[in-house]
C-alpha cells in the first residue's frame, strides 16, 4: 500500500464553512478531488441550495441524487503520475432528505409526499429550522456511514465532504442533537438525532474553517470555533483552518518595509523600466511604487492575520489567490497544494 | 466594444429629503455593512437624521460606532461631525430580542408567557435561517414608524442568498395559510378531538407525523401554533405593510456585489427581482474593485519587461546573488498580476451592464486595509460620492 499519514486520517465526514466571500465551495471541492486519489471514492454535498458545485464543475445542476462529476487529483508516485479515484456529488434538501429518512426508516416514501404537499417539511423549515437541519446533516452522515452491503462492510465511499453553511450558523447547524432535544425529548426524530448527533461528535468527523487573510473573516473564524467548542462542550471537533485566496510577497521583508514606508527608492525602480525598455513616461516608476507600497501594506495585513489564526491552534493551510478565476484546471491545482500541505 | 454604465449620483441619492429607507442587499461577504454605515455616515454629516440598521458588524466597526450595548434600541453615534445639523445613530439588530417584544406586545401576559417558554418558540425566534429576515424587515417598519429619523440606512442579515430578505414576508403568509397550520389548529379551535373531525386521510397525517416526530412534539407544536394563532395576523399584516413600505418612492434599493461571479449573479437575480415587484432600485455598488495607478502599462508589456529584466545579469556580473533591477522586476510582475485580476473583473462588471445597461453603478476600490473607524468610513463615504470617472 502507498498509503500516506494525512493530518485527517480517520476522518470520514469533513465539514467544510468559512465566511460568505471566503471560497468555501471553491476549498471543500479541492478538497474533495485531494481525497479521491486512486480508486476512492469522495463524495461532496451541498446543503444550500445554491447549485454552486454543479457550476464550478461546469455540470448541469445536481439533483438530489448522488452522481460523478469529476475525476480526483492523482496520486504522484515513484512511477509518476497514477490514477484518480471518483469525485461523486449530491445536492441535499430538507425536502428530499425527508422523503429519504421516511423511506429509510418506516418504508413511508409515499405518505412523505403527500406530506411534502400538504406543506410538512415548509412548516418544519419555518417553524424549527432544528428539524430540517436535523434531515439535512442525517443525509452526510449517512453517506459517511454507508457499506457496501451486508456482507462486504468496506464503506461505499472513503470520505464525505460537505459544503456547509456559513460560519455565523455552523455550530447550530451541527449541534443537531441539541437543537432537537429542545423540541423533542423522546420519539423517533430525538433517536434519529442522536444518531446523528453521535457520528459528527466522533473522531470521524472535523469541521474546516475556510478563511481570507482579512480583518472579519478572521475574526469569524476565530469566533466560530470558540463558539463550537462552547456549544457543544468541545465534543465537536474542529478541523483545520484553510486561509484562501492569499497573496504571496513579492519582495524580501528589508524592501516590503521600505515600500511600505514609501521610502522605496523610485529613481532605481525607474533606471530598471528603463533596461527593461520601459520608458518612464508620467511618472509611470511613481505609480509603480504606489502599487508596491498597497502590496506591502497588503503583506503586513495578511502577516498580522496569520499571526491571529495561529491563536486558533489548528493545523493551518494556505492556498493562493488564483488572479485568472476559478476554473477547473485551478481547482486540481489547489487540490495539488492542499495535498502537498498535509490536508489530505 | 464596451457598454458605458450610468454612473450612481449618491449624493443627489442622500440628499434628497424624499429619500427615507436605504436598503443595501446582496450576497455574503460583499461589504453591505461598510457601505451602509458609510453612507448612514455621509447623510448624517451632510445634515440628515440618520439611523444605520445593522445586522451582523464586525467588532472593531461596532465598536467605533459605539455598538457594544445589545439593547434593541437606536443609539447615538459620537465623532460624527454635526455642522450641518445632522446626526447619526445606529443599532444592531437583536433578534431573539425583537421577536421577544413582538410577542409581549400583542398579546395578554400569560399567553405572552406561554408562547416564551415553548419549545417551538424558542427554536424559532434564536435560529437563523429566515427569522433574522422577519425580524429585520419588523425592526424596519418600527423604525420608520417610530419618524424620529429621516433617513434609515438598513444592511440586510447575510442570508445565503440576498432574495432572502424579500421572501420573509411571503414565505411567512404561505405559511400561514398551508393546510399544516389548519390542520395542527383545528382540534384547539373545534374543541373537539381529530377522529370527530379529522377524515380518514387527515387522520392517517397525524398519524404519520405523531410517528417521525413523536406525540409530544405534535402538542407542542399545535399548542405554539394555537396559542400564535391570534398573534400571526397581526405580525404578517406588519411585514406586509413593510413590504408595500418598500415599494414607495421613499426607499431605495443599493444592491452592493464584489466583482465576484457569485456575487454579481446574485446581484443580477436581485436587480431582476426588484424589478417585478416594482422596488424602488438606486443602483450597484460595486465594491472591492481592483484597478491600478499604472493601467497604461499593460499585464502583457509588465510580464515581459519583468522576464527582461529577470534574465538579465545581476549586479556583481554572472551568476551573482539577483538580477540587477530586483524590485523593478518584482514591480513589474505584480503589475502584470494585478491588470490581469483588474482585466477579469471589468469583464464580469461588463456582463452585468450588458445585461442591466440603465442601472448607476459604483465602484469602490479594494482598500489595502480594512475599515474599522469613523474616519475609514468617511473614506468610503467619499468614493461612493466620486463624481466622474
Amino acid at each position: 500500500m502507498t498509503t500516506r499519514d494525512t493530518d485527517w486520517d480517520g476522518v470520514r465526514l469533513h465539514v467544510v464553512t468559512g465566511k460568505g466571500g471566503t471560497g468555501k465551495t471553491t476549498v471543500a471541492a479541492a478538497m474533495a478531488l485531494a481525497l479521491a486519489s486512486a480508486g476512492r471514492k469522495v463524495l461532496l454535498i451541498e446543503v444550500e441550495g445554491r447549485q454552486g458545485i454543479a457550476r464550478l464543475f461546469d455540470c448541469p445542476p445536481l439533483p438530489y441524487q448522488e452522481r460523478k462529476v469529476a475525476i480526483g487529483l492523482a496520486p504522484q508516485n515513484a512511477q509518476g503520475a497514477g490514477q484518480g479515484g471518483d469525485v461523486y456529488a449530491l445536492a441535499v434538501d430538507p425536502e428530499g432528505a425527508l422523503l429519504d429518512y421516511l423511506e429509510m426508516f418506516y418504508n413511508l416514501r409515499r405518505t412523505g409526499k403527500a406530506l411534502t404537499r400538504l406543506g410538512v417539511v415548509d412548516f418544519a423549515t419555518t417553524i424549527a429550522p432544528g428539524l430540517s437541519d436535523v434531515l439535512v446533516t442525517g443525509k452526510a452522515t449517512e453517506a459517511a456511514r454507508r457499506r457496501v452491503d451486508r456482507r462486504d462492510d468496506s464503506h461505499v465511499y472513503h470520505a464525505v465532504v460537505m459544503d456547509a453553511p456559513p460560519t455565523g450558523r455552523i455550530s447550530r447547524f451541527l449541534n443537531v442533537s441539541t437543537e432537537v432535544s429542545g423540541l423533542a425529548k423522546m420519539g423517533p426524530i430525538k433517536t434519529h438525532a442522536d444518531t446523528v448527533g453521535r457520528v459528527i461528535r466522533s473522531p470521524q468527523t472535523a469541521v474546516h474553517f475556510v478563511t481570507t487573510l482579512e480583518e472579519m473573516p478572521v475574526q469569524e473564524t476565530l469566533d466560530g470555533i470558540a463558539e463550537l467548542r462552547e456549544l457543544t462542550g468541545d465534543a465537536i471537533r474542529p478541523g483545520g483552518v484553510f486561509i484562501n485566496m492569499a497573496r504571496p510577497a513579492m519582495l524580501d521583508r528589508a524592501d516590503l518595509a521600505a515600500a511600505a514606508s514609501g521610502s522605496l527608492d523610485v529613481t532605481e525602480l525607474a533606471l530598471g523600466l528603463k533596461a527593461a525598455g520601459i520608458s518612464d513616461n508620467h511618472g509611470l516608476a511613481a505609480d509603480l511604487a504606489t502599487e508596491l507600497r498597497e502590496h506591502a501594506l497588503q503583506v503586513a495585513l495578511q502577516d498580522r492575520e496569520r499571526a491571529e489564526l495561529q491563536a486558533s491552534g489548528r493545523p493551518r493551510y494556505e492556498l493562493p489567490m488564483i488572479p485568472e478565476g476559478i476554473d477547473l484546471a485551478s481547482l486540481y491545482q489547489l487540490a495539488a497544494t492542499l495535498r502537498e500541505q498535509g490536508a489530505a | 466594444m464596451t457598454i458605458k454604465a450610468v454612473r450612481l449620483d449618491m449624493d443627489r441619492l442622500i440628499d434628497d429629503r424624499r429619500t427615507r429607507i436605504i436598503v443595501c442587499c446582496g450576497s455574503g461577504g460583499v461589504g453591505k455593512t461598510t457601505a451602509a454605515a458609510a453612507i448612514g455616515l455621509r447623510a448624517a454629516e451632510r445634515g440628515r437624521q440618520a439611523c444605520v440598521l445593522t445586522v451582523d458588524p464586525a467588532r472593531r466597526l461596532a465598536q467605533s460606532m459605539g455598538l457594544t450595548s445589545l439593547d434593541n434600541t437606536p443609539r447615538q453615534v459620537d465623532g460624527v461631525e454635526a455642522g450641518s445639523g445632522g446626526s447619526l445613530h445606529a443599532m444592531m439588530l437583536d433578534m431573539k430580542r425583537t421577536f421577544d417584544e413582538i410577542v409581549e406586545a400583542h398579546a395578554d401576559p400569560d399567553r405572552a408567557a406561554q408562547i416564551l417558554a415553548n419549545p417551538f418558540y424558542q427554536s424559532l425566534s434564536s435560529s437563523f435561517a429566515g427569522t433574522q429576515e422577519y425580524m429585520a424587515m419588523e425592526k424596519l417598519g418600527q423604525l420608520r414608524h417610530a419618524d424620529e429619523w429621516d433617513l434609515i440606512v438598513v444592511d440586510t442579515p447575510p442570508s445565503r442568498s440576498a432574495l432572502d430578505f424579500l421572501d420573509a414576508p411571503q414565505r411567512l403568509g404561505r405559511f400561514l395559510d398551508g393546510r399544516l397550520i389548519r390542520l395542527l389548529t383545528v382540534p384547539a379551535k373545534a374543541g373537539m378531538s381529530y377522529m370527530k373531525v379529522l377524515n380518514a386521510g387527515f387522520a392517517m397525517m397525524t398519524g404519520a407525523l405523531t410517528k417521525i416526530l413523536g406525540a409530544q412534539v405534535l402538542k407542542d407544536a399545535q399548542t405554539f401554533v394555537t396559542a400564535f394563532d391570534t398573534m400571526f395576523g397581526g405580525f404578517r399584516e406588519r411585514a406586509e405593510a413593510t413590504y408595500r413600505l418598500l415599494q414607495t418612492p421613499g426607499t431605495a434599493f443599493l444592491v452592493v456585489a464584489a466583482p465576484e461571479p457569485d456575487a454579481l449573479r446574485e446581484a443580477s437575480y436581485f436587480v431582476e427581482r426588484l424589478d417585478a415587484e416594482r422596488m424602488p432600485l438606486a443602483g450597484l455598488i460595486l465594491n472591492r474593485v481592483h484597478t491600478s495607478p499604472a493601467s497604461r502599462l499593460s499585464a502583457a508589456r509588465s510580464l515581459a519587461a519583468a522576464e527582461t529584466l529577470e534574465t538579465q545579469d545581476g549586479p556583481n556580473g554572472k551568476g551573482a546573488t539577483g538580477p540587477r533591477y530586483a524590485i523593478a522586476a518584482a514591480a513589474l510582475r505584480m503589475h502584470a498580476e494585478r491588470m490581469h485580476l483588474s482585466k477579469r473583473e471589468r469583464r464580469l462588471a461588463e456582463h452585468f451592464t450588458s445585461a442591466h445597461p440603465a442601472i448607476p453603478i459604483v465602484q469602490v476600490d479594494a482598500q489595502p486595509e480594512d475599515v474599522h473607524d469613523l474616519d475609514g468610513l468617511r473614506v468610503i463615504g467619499t468614493i461612493l460620492s466620486r463624481q466622474g470617472s
